[in-house]
């Protein structure tokens, strides 16, 4: 079972305490966009074996949504950040390159 | 025969004679005992019936790795199959039954099938049965399904209780055998919280049979010791029958406590506890299993692993038997030859498959004058449901027999293999070590954690330290990688002395004769439980099943409830040899939770019928139980269905509450509906991108009827909007709707519109909302005063706030029956007190309260929609004629875009019609379809009813539906098919039925 450190209320918090909500980052699409930039919106998602952005909602918490950057392989956990920034913080792609261990040898 | 010693055994106490009954038998045994421990000291060797052939099967192991003796325990709500004898710890009056035979134990009609097992070969459920065709479902199936499964499903409910536990902890050691213990040791002064736990009803493991000399002491008297001087440390808990059952991401570990024990005296209330524990590193201690060798007959009663038959002697004082013969391929089965020697038990002969040993054990054996035979083997063993004798043969060659030795017992010893189970549910991968013959974890491929670093360390024999001066090799080295890991000061390892002995090697030989004939193969296990043979693994082999997973489904073998912890190994070696490849590029099938079974009700819990799930009630639940309430779940809510009087039947009350809302006042419960204020200095604009119309433009003191979609453009709520003040909205939601609707705004003002200055909150419960329907339903309002009620100063779709009698109330002139209607919200405290005020107020108006089908009834009279029924997920707003309730001036809000989709304004969308039944006064099945008028099949269907009642008001049935271009069906006649080849006709009509100019409600 997954646990994530909401970045609001500083709880470790088990993933029975959470939400998933997708992929993080998307960018919204509304009137005015093409079919296929909305096609996309709605249904394109990445679902990397590997390093991945998601949404979480510390829903049976804080209520908040959050950002968690985390391996899907290895289920290794990078970072979690508010859900207002548009991007990554530099500082948790920082550890991320870090800690590119997957496949490799684990010292 | 099988028998208890006079003095001996460890672990009973031979003070304290227990009772208990095997197949209606009264047996005896002593406190300590197992029930296998207990079975073999009564002389009860044949146990069980095997799946497939019903072969008789007696005792194999002492521990959970036991795949034959598997028993039913109890009856009535105690009764549990399949529990395996080895790891029962005996109470009084237990009552075990064996299984899986037709008639009786010793007499089984079942066993027909070893007769013919050559129809039982390798998939045989894919050959056997195919022609012919007919006979699989009358024939076949029937047969196999009664076969299938060992024990009998239990019947009654459980009438035990199970708990949960949670637990974070530093550092959780698994197994409480000597190196666990050990482990524990060097770690208690460092103040960790630790647990240990043990699956077995005592700790020390295999040290306490196989004894061995350590700092001056017998292993024995050095882990009493040790247990004592563990029991003093606060931070240190341990924990006897309790198995770790699984490990899972960022080391979430799952075990399971048996207290079958104390709640058998009483002592507890709980029959097996379920933990759900955090630890910051595991230590696996879990020690090692021995392999069975594969020869023909190695299943009959009476062949036992040696290490159990040690086992069942030191710790139980029971012999195996009284003349023992001993087969084995490594050292170590000599240390139980050596102990049953000195015990009196006579052993003819030591078959050892290798060409030599220089181990201290084998020499040793020798000098007590015992009979070692090296280069041979067993060709069969002589017996049926009991060992008789065995024939000795060469290891080479096909079998010849070269001597028969009468016995009536079997010991073997095929090496053993490193528990690991744990190490691999995680991700940890493990790997072939051909010196030690066993698995090894590759260290280089652990489980990791959330931070990337390994967190199980493997000690013991699990790391492939078999023998007691091994034991420890590594624990310096691999504690402080722990104590690095959880940033402690490395501290000084303690040092154990144990003696050092010279040990020869293990072979890899394990299946022989090394050329056995097809006779003896055919009778040669790999997989006791699911009897498979030498013989189902070379045919599987053939037929191409080459990946261990393919055969390992294909031939059953290892997917009993044992899960193969005796047969797996050796059934990849098979594989291996016969694929003429090494054991690890065949590679071992997956370890998956649980590496023990557990029963279905500790993962229940207490999650049991009152408890399974919360109900919501709301405060008039109480008089609502009291005057004939009938619920119906709607969401959580529990909410009357319809009030039932003296003898009417619910037809009838439901018509009566209908009819009577229509002709004069009806009052319903409407607390459940959804309730949530969004207020700001944005409140408008955002309820603006989140409704389909337009918010923004309400007047303070009015309401208005609102739409929810979702992306896609599907309607997923609805609800009346009311702004309470400038900055104030109160969205209604429907029952079902109000978590997920606050749960959509927060996370669309979270995630997207951050920017917005709004304050959401769900205030579902703070309100009980009381709906007063019916032409008399001013003059209700009157009586209760405070609200000047009439048509022009309290118009439709109005709102008031203030007082209303003595309550402090908010009033909604809204409608969702047709009738003059009023919504009234007063504080929850307030709710009981207002509804009998209601009550009692409309005593002489004719005042009724109505049910929630009477609510449908009356919604559907009117064409209103209901989410849910006239929605499904794919429905569109469009679809049900709602086109008014969406805004066109609004640039944004959310399923804007979807809705230009061109999917969107296909003319072949289905949309909302009514239904009119020609003479008929039964309703149209709910959610039946609807065909072209003498249409047939999938392609003839234009839609399905989405709602049906027979509307009391209009004295008929009355339907809605979603119908393909439904606009353009409008005056045709539509097929309806029914039960048993009817077919209703229905004319397609305008979905509404009762007052379409909305007279009534605007008075």
């Amino acid at each position: 079972m997954l646990k994530f450190i909401c970045p609001y209320c500083q709880v470790e918090a088990d993933e029975t305490e959470l939400t998933p909500g997708g992929e993080a980052h998307l960018k919204r699409m509304g009137p005015g966009s093409s079919d296929q930039e909305f096609y996309n919106y709605l249904f394109e998602r990445k679902n990397p074996r590997g390093i991945h952005f998601e949404r979480w909602l510390h829903s049976y918490g804080c209520g908040k949504w959050f950002h968690v950057v985390r391996c899907t392989k290895t289920m290794e956990v990078f970072g979690t950040y508010s859900a207002q920034e548009t991007n990554p913080p530099k500082k948790i792609l920082d550890i991320v390159k870090q800690r590119i261990s997957f496949g490799k040898k684990i010292k | 025969m099988t028998s208890r010693f006079s003095k001996g055994g460890k672990l009973i106490d031979r003070t304290k004679r227990l009772s208990f009954r095997f197949n209606g038998k009264n047996l005896f045994a002593y406190g300590g005992d197992t029930l296998a421990s207990a079975l073999l000291a009564n002389n009860q060797v044949l146990i069980g019936r095997s799946f497939k052939y019903h072969r008789p099967r007696g005792i194999v192991s002492s521990g959970i790795e036991e795949p034959n003796a598997l028993v039913s325990l109890g009856s009535g709500g105690n009764f549990e199959p399949n529990r395996s004898a080895t790891t029962i710890e005996l109470f009084d009056g237990v009552e075990a039954t064996s299984q899986n035979h037709l008639g009786s134990l010793e007499w089984d009609v079942g066993s027909v099938n070893n007769l013919i097992s050559k129809i039982f070969p390798a998939g045989f459920y894919y050959k056997t049965f195919i022609y012919p065709r007919f006979a699989w479902k009358h024939i076949f199936e029937p047969t196999i399904r009664s076969a299938a499964g060992l024990g009998k499903a239990p019947k009654e409910e459980d009438s035990s209780s199970y708990d949960y536990f949670y637990a974070h902890l530093d550092v959780v050691i698994i197994g409480g055998g000597i190196t666990g213990l050990v482990a524990a040791k060097n770690l208690a002064k460092s103040g960790l919280k630790i647990l240990l736990v043990e699956q077995k009803h005592f700790l020390g493991g295999y040290a306490l049979s196989e004894e061995f000399k350590i700092n001056n002491s017998n292993s024995f008297e050095f882990i009493k010791k040790l247990e004592n001087e563990l029991s003093d440390f606060e931070n240190i808990r341990v924990k006897k029958n309790f198995s770790i059952i699984g490990i899972h991401d960022h080391s979430y570990l799952i075990g399971s406590e048996n207290m079958e024990q104390m709640e058998r005296n009483s002592q507890s209330s709980i029959r097996q506890r379920l933990w759900r524990i955090r630890a910051k590193h595991v230590i696996l201690a879990t020690g090692a299993i021995e392999r069975p060798l594969v020869f023909a007959g190695n299943d009959i009663p009476g062949v036992m692993l040696c290490s159990a038959a040690l086992e069942f002697y030191k710790l139980y004082g029971v012999s195996p038997g009284d003349r023992v013969v001993v087969l084995t391929n490594n050292d170590s089965a000599y240390s139980s030859v050596i102990e049953l020697f000195n015990a009196g038990i006579s052993v003819p002969l030591v078959i050892d498959v290798r060409e030599k040993s220089d181990g201290n054990l084998p020499l040793k054996a020798k000098k007590l004058g015992i009979r070692v035979e090296f280069s041979k083997a067993i060709s069969k063993v002589i017996g049926k449901k009991k060992v008789k004798a065995v024939e000795l043969c060469s290891v080479v060659g096909e079998g010849a027999v070269l001597e028969t030795i009468i016995c009536d017992s079997v010991l073997m010893s095929g090496g053993w293999t490193s528990t690991l189970n744990l190490w691999s549910h995680c991700g940890g991968k493990i790997k072939w070590d051909s010196k030690l013959n066993t698995l090894v974890p590759d260290e280089s491929f652990p489980s990791i954690n959330e931070f990337g670093r390994s967190f199980i360390t493997v000690l013991g024999s699990a790391d492939g330290k078999f023998w007691p001066s091994d034991l420890f090799a590594n624990i310096e080295k691999k504690l402080n990688i722990l104590y690095s890991e959880l940033n402690l000061k490395k501290t000084k390892t303690i040092r154990y002395d144990i003696d050092k002995s010279i040990k020869g090697e293990t072979s890899s030989i394990f299946c022989v004769p090394e050329a056995a004939d097809e006779n003896l193969k055919a009778k040669s296990f790999v997989d006791y439980q699911n009897d498979v043979k030498l013989t189902d693994l070379r045919i599987a082999a053939q037929e191409g099943f080459e990946s261990v997973e393919h055969l390992k489904r294909y031939t059953t073998l290892g997917m009993a409830t044992d899960q193969g912890k005796l047969s797996n190994i050796n059934g990849i070696k098979i594989l291996a040899n016969l694929l003429g490849k090494e054991i690890n590029e065949v590679g071992t099938t997956t370890f998956r939770p649980p590496y023990t079974p557990i029963s279905l009700g500790s993962i229940a819990g207490e999650a049991r019928k009152e408890l399974f799930k919360p109900i919501r009630r709301t405060p008039i639940h109480n008089w609502h139980q009291e005057n004939g309430a009938i619920f119906e779940p709607v969401a959580d809510w529990q909410r009357p269905y319809a009030y039932i009087r003296n003898n009417e039947t619910l037809e009838e009350a439901i018509h009566r509450e209908v009819k009577n809302t229509r002709n004069a006042l009806g009052m319903l419960d409407a607390s459940t509906l959804g309730k949530i204020i969004v207020s700001g200095s944005d409140a408008g604009e955002f309820l603006d991108l989140i409704y389909t119309n337009m918010m923004s433009s309400l007047k303070p003191g009015r309401c208005r009827y609102g739409l929810m979609c979702n992306e896609n453009g599907f309607l997923f709520d609805d609800g009346v909007v009311v702004r309470l003040d400038e900055k104030t909205f109160l969205c209604h939601t429907t029952t079902g709707g109000s978590d997920r609707v606050y749960s959509w705004m927060e996370e669309w003002h979270q995630t997207e519109w951050w920017d917005k200055k709004v304050f959401i909150q769900n205030v579902t419960e703070e309100y009980t909302q009381i709906t007063i329907a019916g032409p008399k339903a001013r003059l209700l309002l009157e009586k209760l005063g405070g609200l000047k009620v009439d048509n022009v100063n309290f118009k439709p779709l109005d709102f008031f706030e203030g007082k209303l009698g003595n309550f402090e109330a908010r009033v909604f002139r809204i409608s969702f029956s047709g009738e003059l209607s009023f919504e009234i919200a007063v504080p929850s405290k307030d709710g009981i007190a207002f509804w009998m005020r209601c009550l009692e107020l409309g005593r002489d108006l004719d005042l009724t309260p109505y049910g929630t089908e009477a609510l449908h009834i009356m919604r559907a009279e009117k064409g209103f929609i209901m989410i849910g029924d006239e929605t499904d997920g794919t429905v569109i707003p469009q679809d049900l004629n709602l086109e008014w309730a969406i805004s066109k001036k609004k640039r944004d809000f959310i399923g804007k875009r979807a809705h230009e989709r061109i999917f969107m304004q296909d003319i072949n969308r289905k949309t909302l019609v009514g239904l009119s039944l020609q003479n008929s006064t039964k309703k149209i099945p709910d959610g039946a379809y609807a065909l072209k008028s003498g249409g047939k099949g999938a392609k003839d269907v234009l839609g399905h009813i989405t709602s049906s009642y027979f509307s009391p008001t209009l004295d008929k049935p009355i339907a809605m539906a979603l119908l393909k271009n439904g606009k353009a069906l409008k005056g045709q006649i539509v097929d309806i098919p029914i039960e048993s080849g009817n077919i209703l006709k229905a004319t397609v009509v305008e979905p509404q039925f009762y007052d379409i100019e909305g007279k009534r409600q605007n008075v």
